[in-house]
């Protein structure tokens, strides 16, 4: 296969030249080293198309989707089954695109939709005003952040470890580049405790249930941040909300979240969305689009972006963001998914995770070399702590056809042996008694293995 | 909405702002030409009590129905009073811009300053 590049060596040596940089290596200096490859393609010159396409094919075979095994993995993002409904909505011409529609003369029904995604995101949050939706749970964290720096201009974020660690990263990213700090509280027994606040803390955030599956006293966590004059900000993971009550309730003044959940497939990491949610007091720094209802010139309904006046096409560097395309696509899938499950399906469905969680984490916790890592209440998710080497375990499992789910210790280096675990509707009784008895004989193998070493 | 004036007993800034003095403190507020340009103003976002102001910078935000602008100050000094009326009718700004419309309040850091800014004929002549 050739590798026709327009640019000559010359050509290439003359564009570096004009933009004062010596090689096309420097220009990606501020890539961090860990993600660059630092060799060629292991991809031998001169193959024919077809044979390179075999080569790439049988890599990609290679990935194991949830479609291939029972997974009991989540950690942010989670197996639920997708109805053919969404994407017979979606995959509409009229509808098929990532972009928010400006134009209302043209977009009534786009810019309709938007607004009952807000108004379901509203109703789920229990705050009164939501976006048309950011890029996906991490960048909705930063963002979130950057409101609390414009609202009090204070220099610290508390961040829970409960957060989502992609999320932690994304916001301590953004935070460097405001000149603020951000300082992690730890969890105890599988919740936040948070320090001593003071005045220059900007907000606290907290996620609800937090990463170990445990569902946090958000009250108690709104009052500790508002005393010290702070935001409470929470990022929350949708379908649990059918039950907990929301955060919006609890004093929570901006809630985030990853989409994905609502009729979004995993897709080996995205795409997805992210949502947005706060109180009147907050509106006008919230980033990106607003689909807002109004009358026409003869008083028939009708659908506006609205508070336009804040975003980058007017206010450029001044705007509460620099999001060019929402996931509009993506949230329109959110909305079918919810409408679709109604509001008494949502209530149904996590119920139904609610009780299959409890039974997996009574089954497994009943388990020899098992044990809970916490006892709080859950409704999705819970975190056990093997008596034995994780990653072996989980590949003993994975040779039976299960994927038992995510050792936290690739997030949480402290918590070596522990495994995260994750309920769907898609993960049946018999499925998880089968973990139970995959997982019971993983560890058992591996103890006697550890045993006959020591021996 | 009130016609064009520019009152003689202010003090203007080119900005589009006026300041009223009254011994060691001043009243704030933007022009009929800024109110004006701006439309039938929807928000007014204004600093906090006791936050400091500097001459020639942004002090608050005002947002119409066609843009979000910096309001700019043409005095430096403290701020001791804000015009809290405009958070529930903003349009006021439009409708008496040197009256019921004013912004806030400052304690004066620096008297010398209003030395420099123009009077009301010599902002008018800056508008044409």
């Amino acid at each position: 296969m050739s590798t026709y590049v327009s640019a000559t060596e010359a050509d290439r040596r003359e564009m570096l030249a004009a933009i004062g940089v010596d090689s096309i290596e420097q220009l990606f200096s501020d890539i961090p080293e860990g993600l660059r490859l630092e060799r060629p393609l292991a991809l031998d010159p001169g193959r024919a198309e077809q044979e390179v396409y075999d080569e790439l094919r049988a890599l990609a075979a290679r990935n194991v989707s949830t479609e291939d095994e029972v997974s009991f993995l989540g950690g942010g993002m989670y197996d639920h089954y997708v109805p053919a409904l969404v994407d017979s909505i979606v995959e509409r011409s009229e509808f098929l695109t990532p972009y928010t529609p400006y134009q209302p003369e043209i977009s009534q029904g786009g810019l309709q939709a938007m607004f009952e995604y807000q108004t379901a995101i509203s109703e789920l949050t229990g705050l009164p005003v939501s976006n048309a939706s950011v890029y996906e749970g991490p960048s909705a964290v930063a963002a979130a952040g950057y409101v609390a720096k414009h609202v009090n201009r204070r220099g610290r974020f508390v961040v829970s470890r409960g957060v989502h660690p992609h999320a932690r990263e994304a916001l301590a990213t953004m935070a460097g580049s405001w000149q603020m700090e951000t300082v992690e509280a730890p969890l105890r027994t599988g919740l936040t405790e948070l320090p001593e606040l003071d005045e220059n803390v900007s907000a606290v955030i907290v996620a609800q249930p937090n990463f170990l599956g445990a569902v946090e006293d958000l009250q108690a966590l709104a009052d500790a941040a508002h005393s010290a004059g702070a935001l409470l900000i929470c990022s929350c993971d949708p379908l649990p909300l059918a039950l907990l009550k929301a955060p919006g309730d609890c004093g929570v003044d901006i809630a985030v979240g990853e989409g994905q959940t609502l009729g979004n497939r995993l897709d080996f990491g995205g795409p997805s969305f992210g949502f947005f949610a706060t109180t009147e007091a907050l509106m006008r720094r919230i980033p990106g689009r607003i689909a807002g209802e109004t009358r026409d010139l003869d008083g028939k309904r009708g659908f506006v972006l609205t508070l336009q006046t804040r975003e980058q096409h007017i206010r450029r560097e001044k705007a509460t963001s620099n999001i060019c395309t929402a996931q509009a696509l993506n949230a329109l899938a959110g909305v079918i998914y919810l409408s679709w499950l109604g509001r008494r399906g949502i209530v149904e469905l996590a119920e139904l995770m609610l009780r299959r969680t409890a039974y997996a984490r009574q089954r497994l916790a009943a388990l020899p070399g098992v044990t809970a890592l916490h006892e709080q209440p859950v409704v999705r998710e819970f975190a056990v702590t093997l008596d034995a080497p994780i990653e072996k375990v989980i590949a003993r499992c994975r040779a039976a056809g299960i994927n038992p789910g995510y050792p936290l210790v690739r997030s949480y280096p402290e918590l070596s042996e522990g495994l995260l675990i994750a309920i769907t509707e898609r993960r049946t009784r018999a499925e998880i008694d089968r973990l139970a008895d995959v997982l019971g004989a993983s560890v058992s193998a591996e103890r006697e293995t550890l045993a006959g070493v020591t021996a | 909405m009130a016609d064009a004036s520019y009152p003689t007993d202010l003090l203007y800034h080119p900005e589009h702002d006026w300041a009223r003095l009254n011994g060691e403190t001043a009243t704030l507020g933007i022009t009929w030409y800024a109110q004006d340009a701006l439309g039938e103003l929807v928000f007014f976002d204004p600093p906090a009590i006791g936050a400091q102001v500097s001459k020639d910078q942004s002090y608050a935000e005002v947002e119409s129905v066609k843009a979000v602008s910096d309001v700019i100050a043409p005095l430096s000094g403290e701020v001791v009073e804000v015009n809290d009326a405009l958070a529930d009718t903003p349009e006021t700004v439009n409708d008496d811009p040197y009256g019921e419309g004013w912004l806030v309040k400052i304690k004066l850091s620096d008297s010398a300053e209003a030395e420099s800014l123009l009077d009301a004929a010599a902002y008018e002549a800056t508008l044409t």
